[in-house]
């Protein structure tokens, strides 16, 4: 393999990190805008929807089936946990909410090594190793994974864009008080973004286990990169969340491979975090909002 | 004539300062009715008790139907639309999603699409405009589109905050000449909050005066119009 071979090869490679990365952050952003809270248990929360696939699997069940099911159950249960545990401080100070989700975080943690223990285990992936999927860049996975994390994409841009329920979610983010004076329920648009975020995590979350391994830690070190990716890309801008996770995640790959080696990867993520937010606050494609005070 | 409205003792506060102290008045089915009163009264505050979008106490009968201790989201599905002040409009939405926003609550789907060509006819300018961002209107636009978006409702009360603020007398002929048209056409009954009393006396056919969060004076606009305490105050002749 020569040289440019290898390049590419870091960079498809990045790229398919990198559809994890922003599919993270994309739920991230999903519950930032109409909260304007990160969600620190995001990434917890995959984990366990990734468990539950996994035990679905064991029991069975053909892969697609699983992932199915494992959506439907993350959607409704980031709904409930909206419901049931961050309803109640919906007009709490954000100090609050952020404890809360440190708590959930490490609810989600312990119940995943409690319930499926802390063995790491393997994943499998829906695409074969030896398919006409794979080319000398990437491996079937790997543009399995990126086709998969397109499709979830384009769903939610046409979920948001052409439903009366998607459209009833972006004017509770952006106007919360005119969407009650047009009837919208707003708490319950939260929790339907609470509800689809999860979703999405689960997906991503299924998406990296046959390449990082399930285990209850498996997403901390992602949770950083999509944080990187949403906070680079713009953390009020979904569309800038999934630009961003693909830029950190080739730039990752490629400083590892080049630069810094592997052992230092995760520093990339740390040091986009701080740069972002000391140099540029509102990332590449965020809106610069000015707040009087 | 049945009243539509049966505002008793009603209170609001903005956290531990009361505005409202005890607001009472009625409003007649099918009328246009107008809440006069100086900087500070507490003619917003009434709408937004109306609403429930402050603490409120006391009574608000909307065709029996107790308001107070309802939400916001709910006082919306008994028929009352409310355009705010500032006008409310989802700026980053287009005209068009503005307009299916204020049908959001409707059963009657497949009716909300002639509808909204029915305010395309009504206001011609949002229909040139349909596609382009709210946030893009002018202000006088977006008052149209602020009140059509609450007519999409199909409103059988409809709240307005001060539909003149900030637009050019031209333009504010043209929607109460508009607003005129709704009331008599459509037989919508509107709760008019009016900062400029002459004109929202030439439009109402009842009004109340608010003074520092009470009613002090109420009676047909004719009344009002006459009297030669409120001429001097508020109408400045």
């Amino acid at each position: 393999m020569n040289a440019m071979e290898a390049l590419l090869h870091q960079i498809f490679s990045g790229l398919a990190n990198g559809c994890i990365y922003g599919s993270i952050a994309l739920a991230l952003v999903m519950i930032y805008q109409a909260t304007h809270h990160l969600n620190f248990a995001q990434g917890e929360m995959a984990t366990f929807s990734t468990f539950i696939a996994w035990a679905l699997i064991q029991r069975g069940m053909p892969y697609w089936g699983a992932f199915a099911l494992t959506f439907a159950i993350s959607f409704a249960g980031g709904l409930l946990v909206q419901r049931l545990v961050l309803r109640p401080f919906e007009r709490a100070p954000v100090l609050t909410n952020v404890n809360v989700f440190i708590g959930l975080l490490l609810i989600f943690n312990a119940l995943s090594g409690w319930i499926f223990d802390h063995t790491v285990k393997a994943f499998p992936s829906p695409f074969p190793q030896e398919s006409a999927m794979k080319t000398a860049f990437f491996s079937a996975h790997e543009l399995g994974s990126f086709l998969v994390m397109l499709g979830v994409l384009l769903t939610l841009y046409g979920f948001f864009r052409f439903t009366p329920i998607g459209l009833a979610m972006r004017a509770a983010a952006q106007n919360p008080d005119s969407a009650r004076l047009v009837g919208i329920r707003v708490s319950w648009m939260l929790a339907m973004g609470w509800g689809l975020a999860a979703g999405i995590g689960a997906v991503a979350g299924m998406m990296v286990a046959p390449v990082v391994f399930l285990d209850p830690n498996m997403m901390a070190g992602i949770l950083l990169y999509g944080f990187a990716a949403a906070l680079l890309g713009g953390v009020d801008n979904p569309w800038g969340a999934v630009a961003g996770g693909l830029i950190v995640g080739v730039l990752e790959n490629l400083l590892g491979a080049y630069v810094i080696g592997t052992e230092l990867k995760l520093t990339v993520a740390l040091v986009l975090i701080v740069g972002t937010l000391t140099l540029m606050p509102s990332g590449l494609f965020g809106k610069h909002v000015v707040t009087r005070v | 004539m049945p009243s539509l409205l049966e505002v008793n003792g009603l209170t609001a506060a903005y956290g531990a300062t009361e505005v409202l102290h005890d607001v009472s008045f009625t409003l007649e089915a099918g009328r246009i009715t107008a809440v006069l009163g100086a900087n500070g009264a507490g003619k917003t505050t009434t709408l937004r008790a109306l609403c429930q979008m402050v603490r409120t106490g006391g009574s608000a009968l909307f065709e029996g139907r107790q308001l107070v201790g309802r939400a916001t989201e709910e006082v919306v599905r008994l028929g009352i639309a409310h355009v705010p002040d500032g006008r409310g409009t989802f700026t980053a939405l287009s005209v068009a999603e503005n307009l299916r926003l204020g049908a959001h609550v409707r059963r009657d789907k497949d009716r909300v699409a002639d509808d909204v060509e029915k305010m395309y006819s009504r206001f011609p300018r949002l229909g040139e405009r349909r596609h382009q961002q709210a946030g893009t209107l002018s202000g006088g636009e977006q008052q149209m589109l602020a009140i059509s978006r609450a007519l999409m409702l199909r409103p059988k009360l409809l709240l307005l905050d001060e539909p003149s603020f900030g637009l050019a007398p031209k333009i504010v002929a043209e929607i109460f000449r508009i607003l005129r048209g709704i009331n008599i056409d459509d037989g919508v009954s509107m709760l008019l909050v009016e900062q400029n009393a002459k004109l929202a006396l030439e439009l109402a056919d009842r009004a109340y005066l608010l003074e520092t969060g009470r009613v002090a004076v109420s009676g047909t606009s004719a009344e009002l119009m006459a009297d030669e305490s409120i001429r001097r105050s508020y109408l400045g002749v």
